[in-house]
C-alpha cells in the first residue's frame, strides 16, 4: 500500500529533481533560440546589404551606329564615347520639354554624369555580339539600348547616397534632380541585375558579377572531388582493411588524422612552394585550386569514410568471405556500398568546407582580377570566397552590395550543398534496412 | 524425432572421411582458444559441437574454412585436411577453399540485396554460371533444397532483408549451398530463432546432410540430440570426448561430458 502511495504522491526530493529537468529542458530550448537568433540576424542583414547588388537602373539610349563611328569591319576601333555622347544629346533633346531647361547640362559632360563608365565597354561588348546591327546608315542604323547609369546615381536612387553641393560630392542636387525627372519620363528604369549573374568581375561595379568567381570555384571543386574521394576512400579501405596491424599504422593513421586539423593556410604555402615553384604548374588555375583544395580535404574524406567503413557490421563483410569472396570482391561488393552514404555525406561536407575556403587560393594566384569568365581547368581564375574578398576590399560602394550578394550566393550554395548531402543520405539508407 | 534418430544412426556409419583436424591450436595473441585438437568429420553426415560459452567451439568451426586468417592476431598450428587437401598448405587458394565449406552464422546475414542476388552471389564470385538461365536455376534449386522456394519465389526481386527471422536463416542456408559445397559449417544457426523455425531448420538438415556435411555448433543439447549423428564435447579449448550422439549424451566415457550433458556444469 504505501509502495502505491510513493508513485500517486511524489516525494519532495523528485519534485526538486523534475524543476532540475525542466530547468535543464529550458537552457537547451534558450540555446537553440540564441542560436537561431544569431543566424536569423546574420543572414537579414546580409540579404538587406545584398538587396541594391539584385537591381540596376539602366537609360534607355537610341544609339547611332553609323559607319563612320563604327567601322563595321573593325568594331573594337569605333568611337563608343562618341556614340554615347550622341546619344544622351539627342535624349535629352528629345525629351527637352518634360526637363526643367536649367538642369540639361552641356554635351560635353551629359555623358558621364548619366552613365556608368562602364558603359562604352558595355556598349561595345553588346555590339560586337550582335554585328548585324552594323554597316547601315541613317534611322536604319539607330537602335535602343539599355545601358546603366553611373554608380552614384545608382546609389543615389537607392537611397544609399545623399546629394550634396560640397566639393568633391559624388551626386550634386542639379544631376539628382534631373536623375528624377527622368526617371518619371520613364527613360531610366530600374532592372533586375541579370549581369551579376552571367558576368565576371569588372572594374565598374554595375558590370562585375559572380559567374567568373562561380566558374571558377566549381572548376576548382570538380578537380578536388576527383582527387580526394577516390585517394581518401582507398586510403580508408587500406587503414580499415589491409594495414598491418601494428605501431607503424598507428603512426600513419595518426598523422592523416592530425593533418585534419592543420590550418587551410599551410596548404596553400604547400600549393605554392610544390605546385607553383617546383613544377611550375599554371598560376591561379582551378587546377592548381583543386590540387590544393583536395590536400586539405583528403584527411577529411579519409577520417570519414574509415569510420563509415568501420561502421559497416563485421557479419556483412564474414557473409560475403565466407562464400569464397575475395577480399576486394567482398569490398567492392557490400563493404563499400554499405559504407557509402556515410562517406559521401563526408565527402560533400568536406567538399562545402573546401568551396568557402579563402586562405590557400589566395596564395596560389587564385585572386587576381578577371574580367572574363574562366574557360577550363588551367586558365587563369578566381573563386567565389576570393571575389568576395576583393570587392570587400574595394573603394567603390556599389561593391559592398556586390560582396554581400556573393556572400549569399556561397551560403545558398552550402545549405544545397548540404541538404543534398542530409537527401543522399537519407535516401541511401533506407535501402538498407538491417 | 525418434525415427529420425534410429535411422541416424543406422545409416552411413562408416562414411568416408570428410574433414580430419590433427593436432590443431588455435591461438589469439597470448589466448589459447583451440588446444590441440584432432577430430574426425565423416562425410554426409551431421557433426555436433558442444561445449560451454568461450571453449573454442567457433574458433574450431572458423579455422575449418580459415575465416581465422581475417583475425590479425590469430595464429593456426597444426593440420586440418578436406579430403586430401591440407587446407593450410600455403598452395591453398583461401577463396576456393571457401566455396568448397560454406558457412552459417549465428545471426542471419542476408545482403541488402534482392533475396535473388543473396543466393546468386556465390555462384557468381566463383564463375559458376555464365549466363541468366543457368543462375536461374542455380538460384530455384538451391532455394528448393533450403526448403524456402514456395515462399519466395514470387518475390525473387525483394531485399533479402525484408524476410522474416527464420526464412532469412534459411536465405543464408540456400546463399551458402547455392555454390555447391561439401561442407557446411553452422555457428548456432538456431539461436536468434523461435522454435517454430527453429525447428524447419533442423528438419532442414535432416534433408541436407544427405548431399552435405554438416558441422553444427550449438548450445542446445536437445538439438544436437535431434539432428546429429556424433557429437564432440569442447571443454576449455580442448576436446574432452567425441562419439556416437547417443553414447555421447548417454553413456559418456567422461566425467566431465556427463556433467556438462546433465546439466550440471554450464
Ligand atoms: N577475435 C578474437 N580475438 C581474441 N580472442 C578471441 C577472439 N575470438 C574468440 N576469442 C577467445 O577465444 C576463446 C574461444 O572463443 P570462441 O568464440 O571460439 O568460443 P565459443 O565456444 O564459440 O563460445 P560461444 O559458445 O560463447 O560462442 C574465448 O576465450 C574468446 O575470448
Ligand atoms: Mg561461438
Amino acid at each position: 500500500m504505501s509502495g502505491l502511495l510513493d508513485l500517486v504522491k511524489p516525494r519532495r526530493s523528485l519534485s526538486r529533481r523534475k524543476r532540475a529537468d525542466r530547468l535543464f529542458a529550458a537552457c537547451g530550448a534558450g540555446a537553440v533560440f540564441l542560436v537561431v537568433l544569431w543566424i536569423g540576424f546574420l543572414f537579414a542583414s546580409l540579404l538587406v546589404r545584398a538587396l541594391p547588388a539584385m537591381t540596376a537602373y539602366e537609360i534607355a539610349l537610341t544609339v547611332q551606329l553609323e559607319p563612320e563611328q563604327i567601322p563595321p569591319d573593325n568594331p573594337r576601333r569605333g568611337n563608343w564615347r562618341g556614340v554615347l555622347a550622341q546619344a544622351v544629346a539627342d535624349l535629352l533633346n528629345a525629351e527637352a520639354q518634360t526637363l526643367d531647361a536649367e538642369l540639361i547640362p552641356s554635351e560635353r559632360v551629359a555623358a558621364k554624369l548619366l552613365l556608368s563608365k562602364g558603359a562604352a565597354a558595355e556598349l561595345r561588348s553588346l555590339v560586337i555580339k550582335n554585328p548585324s546591327w552594323l554597316g547601315k546608315t541613317g534611322t536604319e542604323s539607330a537602335r535602343t539600348v539599355f545601358l546603366p547609369v553611373s554608380d552614384s546615381l545608382d546609389q543615389y536612387a537607392k537611397g544609399l547616397l545623399v546629394p550634396s553641393t560640397q566639393d568633391g560630392a559624388l551626386v550634386s542636387p542639379k544631376t539628382a534632380e534631373l536623375f528624377d525627372q527622368l526617371r518619371q519620363a520613364g527613360v531610366v528604369q530600374r532592372k533586375f541585375a541579370w549581369r551579376f549573374f552571367v558576368r565576371a568581375d569588372s572594374r565598374f561595379p554595375a558590370l562585375a558579377g559572380i559567374a567568373g568567381a562561380v566558374k571558377g570555384s566549381l572548376l576548382a571543386i570538380m578537380v578536388c572531388l576527383f582527387l580526394s574521394f577516390p585517394v581518401g576512400v582507398a586510403a580508408a579501405v587500406w587503414f580499415e582493411d589491409f594495414a598491418p596491424e601494428g605501431r607503424r599504422t598507428d603512426l600513419f593513421r595518426i598523422n592523416v588524422y592530425n593533418l585534419a586539423a592543420v590550418p587551410s593556410i599551410i596548404f596553400g604555402l604547400l600549393g605554392l612552394a610544390v605546385f607553383l615553384n617546383f613544377f611550375s604548374m599554371p598560376r591561379g588555375a582551378p587546377l592548381v585550386g583543386g590540387m590544393v583544395l583536395a590536400l586539405m580535404t583528403l584527411p577529411t574524406v579519409i577520417v570519414v569514410s574509415a569510420s563509415a567503413l568501420r561502421a559497416v557490421p563485421s557479419n556483412l563483410r564474414e557473409a560475403a568471405l565466407a562464400l569464397g569472396a575475395s577480399r576486394q570482391e567482398a569490398i567492392l561488393h557490400h563493404v563499400l556500398p554499405y559504407a557509402l552514404p556515410g562517406i559521401l555525406t563526408g565527402t560533400i561536407i568536406g567538399l562545402a568546407r573546401a568551396f568557402g575556403e579563402t586562405a590557400p587560393l589566395l596564395l596560389i594566384g587564385m585572386t587576381a582580377f578577371l574580367t572574363s569568365v574562366p574557360e577550363g581547368i588551367s586558365s587563369p581564375a578566381t573563386a567565389l570566397p576570393a571575389q568576395i574578398f576583393l570587392w570587400a576590399d574595394q573603394p567603390e560602394r556599389g561593391f559592398a552590395a556586390r560582396a554581400s550578394a556573393a556572400i549569399v550566393a556561397l551560403l545558398i550554395v552550402l545549405t544545397l550543398v548540404n541538404l543534398a548531402a542530409i537527401l543522399l543520405r537519407e535516401k541511401m539508407e533506407k535501402g538498407r534496412s538491417r | 524425432m525418434t525415427q529420425t534418430q534410429t535411422t541416424a544412426t543406422t545409416e552411413g556409419a562408416d562414411n568416408e572421411i570428410c574433414l580430419e583436424a590433427r593436432n590443431l591450436s588455435v591461438r589469439y595473441g597470448k589466448v589459447q582458444a583451440v588446444k590441440d585438437i584432432s577430430l574426425v568429420v565423416r562425410a554426409r553426415q551431421v557433426t555436433a559441437l558442444i561445449g560451454p560459452s568461450g571453449c573454442g567451439k567457433s574458433t574450431f568451426l572458423r579455422a575449418i574454412n580459415r575465416m581465422n586468417d581475417l583475425i590479425p592476431t590469430c595464429v593456426v598450428q597444426g593440420s586440418v585436411r578436406l579430403g586430401e587437401t591440407e587446407i593450410y598448405d600455403p598452395a591453398v587458394e583461401v577463396e576456393a577453399l571457401r566455396a568448397r565449406i560454406g558457412m552459417v552464422f549465428q545471426k542471419p546475414n542476408p545482403f541488402a540485396t534482392s533475396i535473388y542476388n543473396n543466393v546468386a552471389y556465390g555462384p557468381r564470385v566463383q564463375g559458376l554460371v555464365r549466363h541468366r538461365r543457368e543462375t536461374d536455376e542455380r538460384v530455384e534449386k538451391s532455394l528448393r533444397r533450403a526448403g524456402l522456394w514456395d515462399e519466395v519465389k514470387d518475390r525473387l526481386k525483394e531485399s533479402g532483408t525484408s524476410l522474416s527471422g527464420g526464412q532469412q536463416q534459411r536465405l543464408c542456408i540456400a546463399r551458402a549451398i547455392a555454390a555447391d559445397p561439401e561442407v557446411v559449417l553452422m555457428d548456432e544457426p538456431c539461436s536468434a530463432l523461435d522454435p517454430i523455425a527453429t525447428a524447419r531448420i533442423e528438419d532442414l538438415m535432416d534433408e541436407l546432410r544427405a548431399r552435405y556435411t554438416i558441422v553444427i555448433v550449438t548450445h542446445s543439447m536437445q538439438q544436437a540430440a535431434r539432428v546429429s549423428k556424433r557429437t564432440a564435447f569442447f571443454l576449455l579449448g580442448e576436446l574432452v570426448e567425441e562419439g556416437a550422439t547417443g553414447e555421447v549424451f548417454t553413456n559418456p566415457q567422461d566425467e566431465r561430458t556427463l556433467n556438462y550433458v546433465t546439466g550440471r556444469m554450464g
